[in-house]
């Protein structure tokens, strides 16, 4: 079967970024979904405020490894959404540096980007921002791996890349 | 009881439950602590939620890095006589092998204790210690007394 790429562009990268998330078990769960891809593949995610997620009750701020979920699917999603054909890429190392406490009872958006392809690694750099996204709460760099089109079986490919592909 | 009287008791009791079901995301991912002398342990079980990677299938990158970034919180606070949770400055993750759908453990080392700042070292591991699946480290503030 023959899927261009410009087919699946057409559909939207944010949708081929939401059917890729909800692949993923524990996005579902914490209730992950896509804000938006913009054409270069950077992409925002919203992580609802959550009690379940939160690391400290006197604060009711959401633990740091939510948000290293939600920057490492961030930085994941947008490689997915910058590479033409869909490649499972494991992340190599992740970087977060939190500048300062997120207020509670409000959602974080998760915005990443790919600033580098090579051959083999994919570069990517991001933040984690609640209310302005020129005041972010965390920065956030990343190296993912690229495994190549072979190791990517083709059911869970053409499920990313088209969602009724039958 | 406040965290301090909290670990206090885990300590005598060698039940660190109590402790760790004060932190609702820790309960929400399901970490577990146990002690064996001067040593702990972190154990994160095999939970379908956790999966980020459906295809292996693997544990998400992230909730292996909230984990250890917990782990390594609980240590300090174990260990270093913080009254609080510190707070995290920053966290690097390096993912070395595939974090697959089983129980993965963690351990922690305090590489460099400063007044206000902690450097904490962070180990995890599945079938064995000497094949880590990701080291990381971290940078904690120390809470004031």
């Amino acid at each position: 079967m023959n899927n261009s790429i410009e087919e699946v562009v057409d559909q939207g990268l944010t949708s081929r970024a939401q059917r890729f998330i909800d692949e993923l078990a524990h996005c579902v769960d914490i209730g992950l979904s896509v804000s938006k891809v913009d054409e270069k593949g950077g992409t925002t995610l919203h992580l609802p405020y959550n009690p379940e997620l939160v690391g400290n009750t006197e604060t009711g701020v959401m633990h740091g490894g939510a948000i290293t979920t939600l920057m490492d699917t961030a930085s994941g999603t947008s490689v997915i959404c910058s590479l033409k054909d869909f490649e499972i890429c494991p992340t190599l190392d992740l970087r977060i540096d939190y500048l300062k406490a997120a207020e509670p009872n409000q959602p974080v958006h998760g915005f990443a980007e790919c600033y580098r392809i090579s051959r083999n690694v994919v570069f990517t750099r991001g933040y984690a921002y609640q209310n302005d996204p020129d005041n972010p709460i965390a920065y956030c760099v990343g190296t993912f791996m690229r495994l190549g089109t072979e190791f990517t079986p083709d059911y869970f490919r053409k499920r990313v890349l088209q969602g009724d592909y039958q | 009881m406040n965290l301090r009287d909290l670990v206090a008791s885990a300590h005598k009791s060698g039940d660190y439950s109590e402790l760790i079901a004060q932190i609702p995301y820790a309960k929400k991912i399901g970490v577990e602590c146990e002690r064996f002398g001067d040593d702990v342990i972190f154990r994160l079980p095999a939970n379908k939620l956790n999966i980020g990677n459906p295809l292996l299938p693997a544990i998400h990158g992230g909730v292996i890095g909230g984990f250890m970034e917990l782990s390594a919180s609980l240590y300090l606070l174990m260990f270093q006589d913080v009254p609080k949770l510190p707070k995290i400055v920053d966290f690097s993750i390096d993912y070395l092998r595939a974090g697959y759908f089983q129980d993965t453990f963690v351990e922690c080392e305090l590489t460099r204790q400063g007044k206000r700042v902690a450097n904490v070292s962070i180990y995890a591991w599945q079938k064995t210690r000497t094949e880590p699946i990701t080291t990381a480290r971290a940078h904690f503030l120390i809470p004031e007394t």
